[in-house]
């Protein structure tokens, strides 16, 4: 039995590729499903992340500079912020994507617009990261 | 995607719309998913300026805190927060759907509002919890 997925190059392919191995890495972007897996993965962890992100702020709310500098260079924080920021750019950008590749029918405006949204995710998440960094190691 | 211009002379059919469907719960919180996810993508600024500010020193620290907790920061500061826990559990309720549970028409109306109830119920238990420290 042979279900033909696309035109057959060679009767040989046919025959040796499984089904998986032929949709494998395809879709319309040629990525599959890696953008939808990756929403997902950084969703989890942003879960994670922000929950203990609030219980920070929260104790970040009254605080003297000298209580947040001393909160913000514990270890772990410093540790859990870095991966709360690397997520949340990762998950942001990926949204942002499909919210422009909906909305924006334009070619060229749509690629223009999807390159400015890496450049935001990558310059909001570098800035946060030297902050974060320069706050656990001092000035 | 062509544009979606009709020649002269024809009249073809056109597909329903968001405006011919009256509000349900759960297309608003799809909607409204969305629109926090926007929002907080442009509230990372936010996070980067307290970030920065708290790196810079103690006068850059004090002067964050202070625009921060101007009427007009702390505004932006409570819709920031509800719109992090409606994206928040709005993201919980599309794991579970991922999971290919919960799509009869009971659940999804129960789970679209207790994810607009439990964020409401979230910021203003966190806000409380903010005022008492």
């Amino acid at each position: 039995m042979t279900t033909t997925l696309r035109p057959t190059p060679s009767p040989n392919e046919a025959q040796i590729r499984t089904p998986l191995a032929r949709v494998r890495g395809l879709g319309s972007a040629k990525e599959g499903t890696d953008h939808f897996w990756r929403q997902r993965v950084t969703a989890v962890a942003n879960l994670v992340l922000v929950i203990f992100a609030v219980f920070l702020v929260l104790r970040l709310v009254g605080a003297s500079y000298g209580q947040a500098s001393e909160m913000l260079a514990n270890p772990l924080v410093t540790i859990a912020l870095g991966m709360l920021v690397l997520s949340g750019v990762i998950h942001m950008r990926l949204g942002m994507q499909t919210v422009i590749e909906d909305y924006i029918h334009s070619e060229g405006l749509k690629i223009v617009l999807l390159m400015l949204n890496t450049f935001f995710a990558i310059a909001v998440g570098a800035t946060c990261i030297l902050a974060v960094l320069k706050l656990a190691f001092g000035s | 995607m062509a544009s979606a211009k009709p020649s002269a002379g024809t009249q073809r059919p056109i597909s329903p719309h968001l405006q011919i469907y009256s509000p349900l719960i759960n297309m608003m919180m799809s909607i409204v998913h969305r629109i926090t996810g926007v929002a907080l993508y442009f509230g990372t600024l936010l996070l980067a300026f307290y970030l920065v500010s708290a790196a810079s020193g103690s006068a850059a620290y004090y002067h964050a805190k202070y625009i921060l907790g101007t009427p007009i920061g702390l505004l932006i500061l409570f819709g920031y927060t509800w719109a992090l826990f409606h994206h928040m559990l709005g993201g919980i309720r599309h794991m579970i759907w991922d999971t290919g549970r919960g799509f009869d028409l009971a659940t999804v109306d129960t789970l679209c509002w207790g994810s607009l109830i439990g964020s409401i119920s979230l910021t203003i238990l966190v806000w409380i919890a903010a005022f008492m420290f």
